[in-house]
């Protein structure tokens, strides 16, 4: 067996790193804002090691892993995402007695497992990565341990989590126990070889998606996201709904389309139904919502149906445009966390949508990014909200799922309602208690960045499609 | 005499797999129940991953089976540690009590 470990240097880079930087942590490094300046340093590190590599497929580690300019793209990425999230996480843990070294540690273990699952060729190192991942997520859904709310959230998020793992593994025996192997490549050529696929795999692969569909919390199987990431501490809900979302949905990809290629026929209309009700839930649902992580918890079930109309297409033009959509999403998300996590009156964290009254009084400068993010999600032109649908419903007519494009198309404008009332709510209503003063700085960087690449993406876009398409072509060119 | 085949290890695991899936939706008293739930779950599976091996002749399936074993004992402490959580803060873990947060 060939182990040729050059496509895996960077994930073997964090591990030491995570593993270092833990020792660290036990043995002296008490303060966790240096910690997490390091961890921020070890992402930065492998995000360099990833770009390193380049952009060729290599197989490696014996053929479970995987890397190529779409691993390469998801990385970078999933590993900003994680960036991101540890930087905002700095200020919030200090004032929420929440400063322990082990936080960003762990959010190093679950970006190690992200990276692990975009790369995996092997249903083995699927599943590895993914439970990497996802035992990583569930401490950090609890990480506020001496409250209720979060350690009902990690609760909550352990049993499901654990439930939707147990399916995709039962998808992954049934795939095992009908091809004979685990590899990837062997699976696509045991469905490519022509003539009907037998029963059992495909009874696996639908037990596989459902199993996706709850890490990516696609509807139906979405009903964990709003509790978890109202629960959960505001960066680490600000992680959920980035990183690892973006790296299942990457996998999702990956699965359907190298695999699973050969059988667009037989997943085509499970992921049509899944889209079309996370898009109808994400828009109809938020409507009633009064909190705010409430709110982008359904906000992100949306998004996903959004980003799966493109993995429905099944074609290079609409994985291309899911690519671009995850892009957008990161930036978007990211920004709006920013803003959450700078709404704080009497120094306590407040997360009522009714509580932003007077924002764009008490602090306009973040309340108009607030309000540009808001206007992208709602995908209003020219702002980069806006491309990320347009690529992915062009992609979905060109495919001739036009009935899916206008469905998406309707629940965007009723999404549009939801995401407009923050902005009334800032702008029109009247001004109750003052947000605090001063933001912390790395706060207003990272609110100011995501808006940045918000607006000018209608000025720019090459930079991100251009490196989408590459991304996408790799997945077909086998 | 009966013959044991592929299909009863098959049939025995598709049972298992289902009561598991039942135990977590059904059970409205203790959430150990619902943790030895998801053991039952993922051992169902490794029955599948041996019974396959064994039939294929491969032995991917019982290596697969061994990475499982390792991660269901990771995730039971996890999720052992996250309960002792919620015990402290909650006093109770029946099932019918987690209700702070509303769906």
């Amino acid at each position: 067996m060939d182990m040729n470990y050059a496509p895996a240097v960077p994930e073997i880079v964090l591990a030491c790193l995570a593993m270092a930087l833990l020792m660290a942590g036990v043995f002296g490094l008490e303060r966790g804002r240096t910690v997490s300046w390091l961890s921020v340093v070890s992402l930065a590190v492998t995000l360099l090691l990833v770009l390193a590599g380049g952009t060729d497929r290599v197989v490696g580690l014996g053929g479970l892993f995987a890397t190529g300019a779409f691993a390469v793209y998801v990385k970078v990425l999933v590993l900003l995402g994680s960036m991101f999230a540890i930087v905002m996480s700095l200020t919030f843990n200090e004032r929420e007695s929440l400063d322990r070294f082990e936080f960003p540690i762990v959010i190093l273990f679950a970006t190690l497992g992200m990276l692990m699952m975009v790369s995996a060729n092997d249903l083995i190192a699927l599943y590895l990565g993914l439970e990497l991942q996802s035992l990583s997520l569930y401490v950090l859904a609890a990480f506020r341990r001496d409250t209720l709310r979060s350690s009902e959230a990690g609760l909550k998020y352990f049993v499901l989590g654990a439930l939707s793992s147990g399916m995709l593994l039962y998808g992954c025996s049934m795939i095992y126990g009908f091809v004979g192997a685990t590899g990837f490549d062997a699976i696509a050529a045991a469905v490519g070889n022509g003539g009907e696929p037998s029963l059992g795999l495909v009874v696996g692969m639908v037990f596989l998606l459902a199993g996706l569909c709850f890490k990516v919390s696609a509807a139906p199987f979405h009903m964990w996201t709003p509790d978890v990431y109202e629960g959960a501490p505001t960066p680490v809900t600000a992680l959920f709904s980035v990183a690892p979302k973006i790296a299942a949905l990457a996998l999702f990809v990956r699965v359907l389309m190298e695999p699973f290629g050969d059988m667009a026929d037989k997943w085509q209309q499970i992921i049509v139904v899944v889209a079309i009700l996370s898009m109808a839930i994400g828009a109809f649902t938020a409507i009633a919502q009064e909190n705010i992580k409430r709110l982008m918890a359904y906000s992100s079930i949306g998004h996903v149906g959004y980003a799966l109309v493109g993995v429905a297409t099944g074609t290079e033009e609409g994985v291309r445009a899911v690519l671009i959509y995850l892009a957008i999403y990161l930036f978007m998300n990211v920004g709006v966390f920013a803003c959450i996590l700078a709404m704080r009156q009497k120094g306590n964290a407040v997360e009522n949508i009714s509580d932003l009254a007077g924002f764009s009084r008490s602090r306009p400068l973040v309340a108009g990014i607030f309000a540009a993010l808001m206007f992208s999600m709602a995908g209003i032109p020219p702002l980069a909200g806006f491309f990320g649908k347009f690529y992915v419903f062009m992609a979905a007519v060109n495919a001739g799922l036009v009935a899916l494009a206008v469905f998406g198309v309707l629940a965007s404008v009723v999404g549009c309602y939801y995401y407009l009332r923050i902005v009334k709510v800032m702008y029109f209503d009247d001004a109750g208690e003052d947000m605090d003063r001063p933001l912390p700085s790395e706060i207003g960087v990272v609110a100011g960045l995501s808006a940045a690449v918000v607006v000018l993406f209608v000025v720019v876009p090459w930079t991100i499609t251009d490196f989408a398409g590459g991304a996408a072509s790799t997945l077909f060119s086998g | 005499m009966l013959e044991v085949g592929l299909a009863h290890y098959l049939t025995l695991a598709a049972v298992l797999f289902t009561l598991g899936i039942f135990g977590i939706f059904l059970n409205r008293k203790n959430v150990i129940i619902i943790l030895m739930s998801i053991e039952l779950m993922l051992l169902a599976v490794n029955i599948n991953l041996v019974a396959f091996s064994r039939f294929l002749e491969d032995m991917t399936g019982q290596v697969f089976a061994m990475f499982v074993l390792t991660v269901a004992a990771a995730e039971a402490a996890i999720g052992l540690a996250i309960l002792v959580v919620y015990f402290r803060n909650r006093g109770s873990i029946a099932v019918e009590d987690i209700n702070l947060m509303k769906g």
